[in-house]
């Protein structure tokens, strides 16, 4: 009863927050009011999820998987679900001061109030603002420490692959997709408090974990030798498996999410109505996380994507849609869907965009399609390699020429200029690798400028340091120091720059080794790796994918302070080369691929051997799907759209 | 064979609409850029067949008069649309209204009878409430306010500072009376558009600079009305004249008719 009491004491934090938006920078992003965002009665409702993306709201309203999962929780009875987002500086400095705790957009209710709290992370770099969230909500920022009083803090996304840098900060993670994840754990909390809680907060994580779904850390021991080496990691009670598997949800048809996608007051990073077209990618593109952890392939169908896209935009009035996924070009249908879907808009102002396009798969009758009824973008390639040795390390199985074909067919056809993505501080790199980039981008200036016979002709090097990632062949590889990456982009940039025949026409953008080495550390870190995160937020880290915020020597410092008393240190972590023998610290969470594999793909690399995509050739046997009990989805069905009555045509004004 | 920007066939606006909007509770802190972003695909949604103009980035065809600025609710917004098809007003008002979170209401839509609209405007009435302050302090205040001629406040501008004089267009300030209350002051005014112009905020410098009016809080600005200044001091109702002109009423000359 007395439970229920406090439950219903619940009340808006806005009269309190609402004076103090007058003097902080870009107000409106923390008063909700989104179209298609939803406040239910808090005591109508016995679950009550808060999500969150831990970046600035103009970054985290858009993310497809917040959207995904406040949609699915949204349409549950009984289920309340709100949203919260990294409040800037100033406002938490006015927030402190006033002693106004972190807050949900939707109706401007404390965090803290919530059973669970689930955090999405794209990327290592949030987890500074995961903790500082969870202090200005007024719960304490390790697991430990928390009670029954405070709710259950739940990871999920890519970074959940590894997270036993956060282990001592969340409660538990979610490996895999999510949908069907968060229904499994609504049920489990729902049963958990119709019982009266028994046991505890304890009772509900150990619930949890037995799914086997769902990681919580504290039920695992990490034990380390002597050399600071990973001894072992085991259940520490009865009940616990030995290993956490991803879940994969299948028959995206099944689950057209985003329906009513949310359409912000204040502006965002993607003004746009996204729809994945696919999930998973099998390029096998060996730096890839996500290409690896997302495994099978499973398409949605034309008619599916078809009728999310109709949906989507008389939601949301937005004017552009784009068809996501890793390697959008590859859909077995994209053909058809962008004919069909460019013909249903014609003339409604409402344009296509195809964020990730591989050289290969990319053809310019596409492109021509996706830019027929609004603007003309830009083009986008990643060779990701400058030398035809590196692309086949990496196995981006793109040639020179290639690039050439396809860039010259697209100066021909009116592009002017095209972007390049590469990466620096791959395996095996070496200068000459990352030089012959300048080569590429001036044989791409040559070939447009006899294309299209004008000197109008551009094109942007984008290039930043590779990360290796958990899960992927180059799990074991050594990152490349910053110094060795900063000066063979600067080599490159002088390269670029005097070149007095084409250098003018060559754009060229780099991030500088640091950041990376930050993101390495968190990447693939242990659980040691957790004081040092806690160091550098109390140390005042926030916002650290934010040049502006972060600071190198902030996490060095901190790193020294923090791992003092341990045989490691943040050179140990990242520019070290991992043996074959070594437990890495996410061995016990299972992506499906095989470890075996994995070496064997890492040696392969190692001696230019490359390897194909299972959509198109036999199965080579990286594990996902026979561990996982799941299949490579994919068309194509040869069924087409059905024709709409457009925007344009409508006819409810006429003269009456 | 780069896409040539006349292209494409642009239908031509045959009815122009004036809508009257609010900006209201949390939307306050919205900017004009926000409400555009919002208003367009309200527009969208609503199927509204707004006109676009032509080029190879075709925008719709909607002008906005005189935003409040972010921060400030407002009752009396105004804005322009020009539509492929004539359409009964007070239906898009219905549809728009829907289709835009509230907050944002549409008060009402007009056909336009001609003239500019923006002619039609040039001064604000404008509430300010001041938690935290005493009327009778706030009373003091605006009484030396009225005796200067001229105050010089400062204000940083896209350009630099700059010093603007926050008394000359100043047509009335007062109190509202309010017995029951002793810790909250209601100041209303009426305030002539110049450029730069001069905002409630700047007046509340001013204030300041008089008689040492300092809110604890920041204040809440409402504007309730604008249109044209008339002689005795009333703001005109600038959809008055559409109105008339709809209802078949036309005057020789554009006379505003008083609110």
């Amino acid at each position: 009863m007395s439970q229920l009491s406090q439950e219903q004491a619940v009340e808006s934090l806005f009269p309190r927050l609402e004076p103090l938006l007058m003097s902080v920078s870009k107000p409106v992003q923390y008063v909700g009011g989104e179209l298609n965002s939803l406040v239910k009665d808090w005591s109508s409702c016995d679950v009550r999820w808060c999500l969150m993306y831990p970046d600035a709201y103009e970054v985290g309203l858009p993310n497809q998987g917040v959207q995904i999962l406040y949609e699915v929780l949204g349409e549950l009875d009984g289920v309340l679900v709100e949203r919260t987002y990294s409040v800037w500086p100033d406002l938490e400095a006015l927030m402190r001061e006033h002693g106004i705790p972190q807050f949900t957009v939707d109706a401007h209710r404390p965090v803290g109030a919530f059973d669970i709290f689930g955090i999405s992370f794209s990327t290592e770099l949030g987890y500074t603002n995961m903790l500082n969230a969870l202090d200005l909500a007024g719960v304490p920022i390790e697991a430990a420490d928390r009670t029954g009083d405070h709710p259950i803090v739940i990871a999920g996304g890519h970074a959940a692959f590894n997270p036993e840098p956060v282990a001592d900060f969340i409660d538990a993670a979610v490996l895999g997709d999510g949908e069907q994840a968060v229904i499994a754990i609504t049920a489990v909390v729902r049963e958990w408090k119709a019982e009266g809680r028994p046991g505890g907060r304890d009772e509900l994580l150990f619930r949890l974990a037995r799914t086997g779904n769902i990681y919580v850390p504290r039920f695992y021991d990490v034990t380390y030798r002597d050399d600071g080496h990973i001894d072992s990691v085991r259940p520490n009670r009865e009940g616990i498996p030995a290993r956490v598997s991803k879940h994969t949800l299948m028959d995206l048809d099944a689950w057209p999410y985003p329906k009513k996608p949310l359409v912000p007051l204040a502006e965002t990073v993607h003004e746009r109505f996204s729809v994945e077209i696919f999930r998973g990618c099998t390029r096998g593109c060996r730096f890839c996380q996500a290409g690896m952890i997302t495994r099978p392939v499973r398409e949605r169908s034309i008619d599916t994507i078809g009728a999310m896209v109709d949906a989507g935009l008389k939601a949301s009035g937005f004017q552009e849609v784009g068809l996501l996924s890793l390697s959008s070009a590859d859909h077995s249908e994209i053909g058809p869907i962008a004919k069909q879907l460019a013909d249903r808009y014609e003339g409604t102002n409402t344009s296509l965009s195809l964020p990730s396009t591989r050289v290969d798969a990319f053809n310019v009758d596409l492109a021509n399609e996706f830019s027929r009824n609004g603007r003309r973008s830009g083009l986008t390639f990643a060779p990701e390699g400058g030398s035809e040795r590196m692309r086949k390390v990496i196995n981006k199985m793109v040639s020179e020429e290639d690039l050439i074909r396809t860039v010259t067919t697209a100066y021909a056809q009116g592009w002017r200029r095209v972007k390049l993505y590469f990466m620096c501080g791959l395996p095996t790199e070496t200068d000459d690798d990352v030089l012959q980039i300048a080569d590429l981008a001036r044989k791409v200036i040559q070939a447009g400028r006899t294309a299209s016979g004008s000197r109008d002709i551009g094109c942007t090097v984008s290039i930043g340091g590779f990360v290796p990632k958990p899960h992927t062949p180059f799990q074991w590889a050594a990152q490349l120091d910053h110094p060795t990456t900063d000066s063979r982009l600067l080599k490159l940039r002088d390269t670029i720059r005097t070149d007095r025949q084409y250098g003018k026409a060559i754009g060229f953008r780099y991030h500088d080794g640091r950041p990376g080495i930050v993101e390495g550390l968190l990447s693939r870190g242990d659980r040691r790796v957790g004081r040092v995160i806690k160091q550098v937020w109390l140390d005042g880290g926030r916002f650290d994918g934010w040049t502006e915020y972060f600071s190198f020597d902030r996490w060095m410092n901190a790193a020294q302070t923090a791992l003092a008393d341990s045989p490691v240190d943040v050179d140990w972590y990242t520019t070290r080369e991992r043996e074959r023998s070594e437990v890495l610290p996410w061995d016990h969470l299972d992506s499906g691929l095989d470890k075996d594999w994995l070496w064997q793909d890492w040696q392969d690399s190692l001696s230019d051997v490359e390897v194909d995509d299972c959509r198109w050739t036999p199965c080579f046997d990286c594990g996902v799907c026979d561990t996982m009990g799941t299949d490579i989805q994919v068309g194509p069905t040869g069924r087409t759209l059905l024709p709409l009555t457009v925007v344009a045509a409508g006819s409810a004004h006429e003269a009456g | 064979m780069a896409r040539q920007p006349d292209a494409r066939e642009v239908a031509p606006a045959v009815q122009r609409l004036r809508v009257h909007f609010a900006k209201r509770g949390r939307l306050r802190f919205t900017s004009h850029r926000d409400f555009q972003r919002v208003f367009e695909r309200a527009v969208r949604r609503a199927e509204i067949p707004v006109a676009y103009s032509a080029g190879f980035s075709p925008h719709p065809k909607i002008s906005y008069v005189g935003a409040a600025s972010t921060g400030a609710a407002s009752e009396a917004e105004y804005l322009e649309l020009a539509v492929t098809r004539v359409c009964d007003p007070e239906r898009v008002r219905l549809e728009l209204d829907n289709a835009l979170p509230s907050g944002f209401d549409i008060v009402e839509v007009v056909e336009s009878g001609g003239g500019s609209l923006p002619d039609r405007i040039d001064a604000s009435h404008w509430r300010v409430i001041l938690n935290g302050v005493s009327p009778a302090a706030a009373r003091t205040a605006v009484d030396a306010f009225l005796q200067v001629e001229s105050i010089a406040v400062e204000r940083v501008l896209k350009d630099g500072r700059r010093t603007l004089d926050a008394r000359l267009p100043v047509v009335s300030l007062g109190v509202v009376e309010d017995p029951g209350s002793t810790d909250c002051a209601i100041l209303e005014m009426v305030v002539r558009h110049l450029t730069p112009a001069v905002r409630p905020d700047d007046v509340l410098v001013g204030l300041r600079q008089v008689s040492d009016l300092a809110p604890p809080l920041p204040p809440l600005v409402t504007r309730l009305a604008q249109g044209h200044l008339d002689e005795f001091g009333r703001l005109a109702d600038p959809l008055a004249p559409d109105r008339e002109a709809a209802a078949g009423i036309v005057p020789a000359v554009e006379i505003p008719a008083t609110p």
